[in-house]
């Protein structure tokens, strides 16, 4: 694991990445490859150390990068099952899917832990010929006239300068800010993700979530965050299982129970206790997400500066589907790809690293986002977190129990029945399903 | 419902690894605006629980078990109550298994 904090001996390169975590090292990889010096910057003592996530890698973006990367990264369990499910404080729904198909390469989603896979890809950026400077923290960009021109550490050495600043800096996107690229910040867009880290023998979570080898399990789950807008997760590792809620921050703060008595009440739902009984703790972790998907981002493209991965809320969480190490990855390495393309035609403003936008419209990180732009805020919404869970669970629960001596009342009965009792209007409902339509349509 | 035997949140945070930085608080909190604030959103939104109210209405900070998430100022209402910033680098968090 590369964990240098040696300071460069040539503090003036073409290409400065802030952030070592996925989106950073993808930009450092495809710049370094590309011929340009490189600096990747990383705030923790070794990458990955500041990262944490709720917990499937879909690394299929990695083929262009790192052929047969499979076979050579970090990964604890590939997904081989997946499961959605829909809960309330006593009942649960859940759709089972399983496949053989993602059990070998190409693989489709993985489980990790962030510090060994984050270190792993930053090991290729340093392969490339990057120089990676951890225990570094960027305090500030250097700019001359708009353009920005380097980057301000907390060393005694101070400064370094660039043609191009990557700024992959994270969710809190300071240096986006600081460059005045973030002028419709939105707290209410963001979530932040609690989790459980516990061990189990592997035997144990083979057994109960009936997987073997390296075969893993990940849980998806709406109506476990007690009416904040959210959604919980469980998923395997080799010999942990990962447990943890994801909770909208101003809702959150509005109510009176804390992060982990809500893990808590999840660990103990009738559903999940007796998959994770008898696990030791053995890290608490949390981090906030972006979640608003296309209508937050900032400004992609600057004078002398592109923003990448978290840093430019390219979280997808759009409720089925839950993406972010992918979105990271894809958009780090078109920033690199670009800024190289700048530095080649000599153009290092806002308009010769347009390239990077242009990049990532063709390819799924620009089109899923607008796709799915109008799903984020239904995800969010009241009828969605707990109306629709309790109506789905309360029309399953009927359509399964069997009422001697009355007959059956046969679904239409049931449904129009249990809708009138949600309370969930008619209109609402269309207007929900059209607007879910459109956007996984 | 289950019964659940639940860590204490002591022990919950002797799970993570923080190398604190002993010269600097990279998260400050102004007392006196705290003490005018009604909600205190912070107090229940921190996954380390690192803001405790105090008697005089105040907020009592310890930033040395943070996990640098920002939710604290993402909540918080009462303009320039917190400045935050990344700790020194090398220093914070560390996580190992998440």
């Amino acid at each position: 694991m590369s964990r240098s904090a040696r300071w460069p001996d040539v503090v003036d390169v073409d290409v400065i990445v802030v952030g070592a975590g996925p989106a950073g090292s993808a930009a450092a990889i495809a710049a370094a490859r590309a011929g340009r010096s490189v600096i990747l910057i990383e705030r923790g003592p070794f990458p990955g150390s500041k990262n944490m996530y709720g917990g499937v890698i879909y690394a299929r973006v990695l083929d262009g990068l790192i052929p047969n990367w499979w076979d050579e990264a970090p990964i604890q369990r590939w997904v081989t099952r997946r499961q959605t499910m829909v809960m309330t404080g006593s009942q649960a729904l859940t759709v089972d899917f399983r496949t053989d198909t993602w059990g070998r390469p190409p693989y489709n989603g993985a489980t990790a832990y962030r510090p060994d896979f984050d270190s792993w890809l930053a090991g290729h950026a340093v392969e490339a010929g990057a120089q990676l400077l951890c225990s570094t923290t960027v305090t500030g960009l250097l700019r001359e006239g708009g353009k920005v021109v380097g980057v301000r550490t907390d060393r005694p050495d101070g400064d370094l300068t660039a043609k191009v600043v990557i700024a992959c800096d994270g969710v809190n996107s300071f240096l986006a800010k600081e460059a005045g690229m973030f002028d419709h910040f939105e707290p209410e867009h963001y979530t932040v993700g609690v989790k459980e880290t516990l061990a189990l023998p592997k035997e144990v979570i083979d057994e109960r979530f009936g997987v073997r080898g390296r075969d893993g399990v990940d849980i998806e789950i709406i109506g476990c965050t007690e009416g904040i807008p959210g959604g919980g997760f469980i998923y395997t590792n080799l010999d942990t299982v990962a447990v943890g809620v994801v909770l909208q921050t101003q809702a959150l703060a509005a109510q009176s129970k804390r992060p982990e008595e809500i893990i808590a009440s999840l660990k103990a739902h009738p559903a999940v206790a007796p998959l994770i009984e008898g696990a030791e703790l053995k890290e608490y972790s949390a981090h906030v997400i972006p979640e608003g998907g296309f209508n937050q981002m900032p400004e992609l493209v600057g004078d002398g500066i592109v923003v990448a991965g978290d840093a430019a809320a390219m979280c997808l969480a759009a409720g089925i589907w839950l993406e972010g190490v992918n979105f990271a990855i894809g958009s780090g390495m078109a920033a690199g790809q670009a800024a190289a393309e700048a530095l080649r035609l000599d153009d290092t403003s806002a308009t010769g690293l347009e390239g990077y936008r242009r990049r990532i419209e063709s390819n799924f990180v620009l089109a899923d986002h607008r796709k799915l732009a109008s799903v984020a805020d239904l995800i969010l919404s009241r009828r969605v977190q707990t109306s629709y869970p309790e109506l789905v669970t309360n029309i399953v629960e009927r359509i399964f129990t069997v009422e001697n001596p009355s007959p059956k009342p046969g679904f239409n009965r049931i449904v129009l029945d249990e809708i009138g009792r949600s309370g969930v209007r008619l209109r609402d409902l269309a207007r929900d399903a059209w607007t879910g339509l459109r956007g996984y349509g | 419902m289950s019964e659940y035997p639940e860590v204490s949140f002591e022990s919950r945070m002797e799970t993570v690894d923080f190398r604190v930085d002993p010269d600097r608080a990279h998260i400050t909190v102004d007392g006196d605006a705290c003490r005018g604030c009604t909600t205190q959103a912070c107090v229940v939104a921190c996954p380390a629980n690192l803001f405790v109210p105090r008697a005089d209405g105040g907020i009592l900070f310890n930033y040395e078990q943070c996990f640098e998430c920002g939710t604290c100022y993402l909540v918080c209402n009462t303009h320039g109550a917190i400045t935050w910033t990344y700790p020194e680098g090398g220093h914070g968090v560390v996580f190992r298994r998440s």
